[in-house]
């Protein structure tokens, strides 16, 4: 149906950017909007309020294990996400769930792989950590995996900081950021330039079969991701941005619009790839200067008082003014698109 | 239980952690107000009918609707839409076309012969309507579904008022006023056309339990111009009534229209249709202070009406006029300038305002009669019981909605009076703003624009100039609603909680917190595209 003036009719009143749509067909709705979604980690857990990582753990294995049938295990790294949803003899989860050790998730991944396949079993395999783990820790078995190219795909909840032993940096802790080891020294302030990992292109260099990043402010995109993964095999790298009102020093109700901003400053990049080429992008919408995403945030907050800091500020403008020329993030986004792409801002990549 | 080695407890669920202690604040649903239904003069809430008319729904929508306002095709044409003006979609992108939606479901209706609610179970009792307005007619239908019997006394030929004998048919095409009244008819209101009351207390002898005084400002207000004697002077409201009768007068090639309001663009307007080359409009204010709303003016322009801002007439001699220039103070008045022109014209059209032909009152015990309308309190009530009064007859805004939005109320208010009650005003919900809706979500989707005659083929006939929605584009236009203030079900409290303590009940059910496991983060009430979860401080338990 389109009307007079040529445009498709949608369900404006949500777009695609809420969680469910009572005017599409259920079987059309997110993971997220089922009454039946598996809940894969449950009420009851000792996140803090406001918990990004929870939300996204929920988001990806709900998703995974309506992907999967049912039939997965969930490999967990040491971290805030095992800490909080297993003190002892308590568990949250409702997944078939396994944590060994803080840096070898990846490897106990890799194993438990190659045994159900030994076993003639078609389980499949999720790992998943925090951005220590991954990125800092684990990353000597992460690589391992990807170079085998094991059947597994291992997940990243990237909150930027060691946060549930009391918010230290990380190799993913973004510049300038604050954490309680990144303490003004001289006239310096907050974690230094040109020391974080990018996990998601150090990934993508492994030309393993698919890389992505989400943010929990795009859950369609998220669970886009998620089948997208676990319709292929072979090794798979998802890495989600997760705000945490903890070490970020934001309130526990601006979870998801911090994430939003992340994008739509074009300061965390959305995009995915196969193979080691770049695919798909999520353009920005709405694009917003960086300092509206750094600003509400407590771990920034050196950079606006006791004097505003614009060197500073001006060099996290270039971060995002790179992320959007590299992954063509400013392109006009199809807000109202015709056949082909969906009113959700995807692109392919020229 | 028999445990593995090294193990001290059995594993538990994490259920058992009834987190919901930790809240200082916790989420509630709560529905409010949205700004067009806030807005809205006729007490409509579009809100609540483009609800159902998003899901194709549109009997439910259409019921929803003439709830409060049995005209909605009427209203889709005539409405300056103020639910438009204060709809928050407006400050996203353009507000919703509600009026348009509005038009679309009263022709829908219209077309399928849909038929208002019934009448409710017979009390017994008899209301006397004077008028067969907008006020008058709305009252009847609203008195009839709460079961009274109606009379409704109406000056003339025909029913409508000043819907029929104030509003030029290239606005309001007849067969959709005849259909819209007929319709209130079929309830059994019982009505008497050509009966003008002439003696209130004679009527009231009758034995009618109570009275709406509801006669239209059909008068057109006399100001004093000085003019020659073979000047040729009519009153706009007499000009439209002629029209609007078949009997248009010869009018000649150049008129002009004294005034500035819809009355004035509706004068100028029709005269151009008469055949009149030149239809110029005398305004001695500007442009921002002009009454008339300012689509209707531009619909004007297109089709030749020239204004003649800051002008008043001096006098009037046959074939030309004198006006002069005027200035505006400091306070926005004008003031008088000196400066002299002339103008040809072969008709002077005054528009300079309406009165009602309220004679009938004089001397009628308890009902005042003040800078020419009746006196009412808050409940419409006059100073003689059991007579109430509204619309035009009232001070207030003079509009159509206005109208039947004073038709709704008084019936209200005259039910509580028949059945001994007190009249009550409903508490209305706290308005939702702009701020509190969460508009990321809403996808972007520009206003549907109504296609409009060619200016063309509007000055040659009477033709209807603004032409209605097909479907498609109404339901698209229905769907670009917000839902300010109202749960839609969009699930976004339930997807967005890190906790999984929002519980979904089911479609039309909503949903529920729970509050044993609710950390009171406030994600819910953030993300909540319709600003309908409030967080409120946690009570203090009972110590």
């Amino acid at each position: 149906m389109s009307t007079h003036l040529g445009m498709p009719l949608m369900y404006y009143q949500v777009g695609s950017f809420a969680v469910g749509n009572r005017l599409v067909d259920p079987d059309l709705r997110s993971e997220q909007a089922r009454p039946d979604r598996a809940a894969s980690l449950t009420k009851g857990h000792r996140a803090c309020r406001g918990c990004g990582e929870a939300l996204g753990a929920r988001y990806v294995l709900d998703t995974a294990m309506r992907a999967t049938g049912g039939r997965m295990v969930t490999v967990n790294a040491t971290g805030c996400l095992e800490v909080f949803s297993t003190p002892f003899p308590e568990t949250s989860w409702r997944v078939a769930w396994l944590h060994s050790l803080f840096g070898n998730a990846p490897a106990v991944a890799s194993g438990a792989a190659a045994g159900l396949r030994a076993l003639g079993t078609d389980v499949r395999v999720v790992a998943q950590g925090g951005d220590g783990g991954t990125v800092d820790i684990g990353l000597g078995c992460l690589s391992g995996m990807f170079e085998r190219d094991d059947d597994v795909l291992y997940v990243c909840y990237d909150n930027g900081g060691y946060m549930n032993t009391g918010v230290q940096r990380s190799g993913a802790t973004p510049p300038a950021a604050r954490t309680t080891t990144t303490q003004p020294v001289g006239h310096s302030y907050g974690h230094a330039f040109g020391q974080g990992k990018d996990a998601p292109r150090i990934a993508l260099a492994h030309e393993i079969p698919y890389v992505a990043t989400a943010t929990v402010a795009d859950l369609r995109d998220l669970e886009a991701k998620v089948e997208r993964a676990m319709s292929l095999r072979g090794a798979r790298y998802l890495h989600v941005l997760v705000p945490c009102p903890l070490g970020w020093g934001t309130a526990p109700h601006e979870t998801v619009r911090i994430a939003r901003l992340a994008t739509e400053s074009g300061f965390f990049p959305v995009f995915e790839g196969e193979r080691g080429r770049v695919t798909t992008v999520r353009r920005i919408r709405h694009r917003v200067p960086v300092e509206e995403y750094l600003r509400p945030q407590g771990r920034y907050a050196h950079l606006f008082t006791p004097h505003r800091r614009e060197d500073v500020l001006g060099r996290l403008q270039q971060i995002a003014d790179a992320n959007v020329e590299r992954y063509g993030l400013a392109a006009p986004a199809a807000a109202i698109s015709t056949a082909g792409g969906g009113p959700d801002g995807h692109g392919e990549v020229p | 239980m028999e445990l593995p080695y090294g193990i001290t407890l059995p594993v538990g669920s994490s259920l058992g952690n009834r987190t919901g202690a930790w809240r200082v604040e916790r989420p509630v649903y709560a529905d409010g107000r949205a700004p067009c239904g806030h807005a809205c003069p006729a007490h409509e809430d579009p809100q609540d009918w483009l609800y159902a008319a998003e899901e194709g729904d549109y009997r439910t929508a259409w019921t929803r609707l003439v709830a409060a306002n049995p005209f909605p095709a009427v209203m889709g044409r005539v409405c300056y839409h103020p639910c438009e003006t204060a709809c928050n979609r407006g400050r996203l992108d353009e507000a919703v076309g509600i009026n348009a939606v509005e038009r679309f479901l009263g022709d829908h209706a219209l077309t399928h012969g849909w038929d208002l609610p019934g009448p409710g179970p017979a009390t017994g009792r008899h209301v006397l309507v004077v008028g067969a307005g907008p006020t008058g007619l709305t009252a009847a239908y609203q008195l009839r579904r709460l079961g009274h019997e109606v009379t409704v006394r109406d000056a003339g030929h025909e029913p409508g008022g000043m819907m029929r004998y104030g509003i030029p048919t290239y606005r309001l095409p007849r067969d959709v006023l005849d259909a819209e009244i007929a319709r209130i008819v079929r309830l059994g209101v019982g009505l008497e056309q050509d009966s003008q009351v002439t003696d209130l207390d004679a009527a009231l002898e009758e034995g009618f339990d109570a009275t709406l005084l509801a006669v239209g400002a059909q008068l057109g207000h006399r100001a004093y111009v000085p003019a020659g004697e073979a000047a040729r002077v009519l009153d706009a409201v007499t000009l439209l009534h002629d029209v609007a009768e078949g009997a248009a007068p010869r009018i000649g090639r150049r008129v002009v229209v004294y005034g500035g309001g819809s009355t004035a663009v509706d004068a100028a307007r029709t005269v151009r249709r008469l055949g009149a080359e030149e239809s110029v409009i005398v305004y001695r204010r500007d442009r921002a202070h002009m009454p008339a709303h300012p689509a209707e003016l531009a619909e004007a322009l297109d089709e030749g009406v020239v204004v003649r801002w800051l002008t008043t007439v001096a006098r009037a001699e046959p074939g030309r006029l004198a006006v002069e220039r005027m200035e505006l103070d400091e306070a926005g008045f004008p003031q008088p300038t000196g400066e002299i022109e002339e103008l040809s014209a072969d008709a002077l059209v005054l528009a300079v305002g309406q009165d009602c032909d309220l004679a009938f009152l004089d001397g009628v015990a308890g009902v005042e009669v003040r800078d020419g309308v009746v006196q009412v309190d808050e409940f419409l009530r006059t100073g003689r019981a059991g007579v109430f009064a509204g619309g035009d007859t009232v001070p207030g805004q003079r509009s159509v909605t206005a109208a039947i939005g004073h038709g709704t109320r008084v019936a209200r208010f005259i039910d509580a009076w028949l059945r001994g009650r007190e009249p009550t005003v409903a508490a209305e919900l706290p308005v939702v703003d702009f701020e509190q809706l969460n508009p990321w979500y809403f996808a972007d989707a520009p206003h549907a624009v109504r296609p409009r005659l060619e200016a063309a083929r509007r000055v040659t006939g009477f033709e209807e100039v603004v032409q209605g929605l097909d479907e498609t584009t109404a339901l698209y236009e229905a769907r670009r609603c917000m839902s300010c203030g109202s749960c839609f079900e969009c699930d976004n409290c339930y997807g967005v909680c890190p906790d999984d303590a929002v519980v979904k009940l089911g479609p039309g059910l909503r949903f529920e917190i729970d509050y044993d496991y609710c950390k009171g983060c406030g994600l819910c009430a953030a993300e909540c595209p319709a600003g309908a979860i409030l967080m409120v401080p946690e009570p203090v338990p009972p110590s």
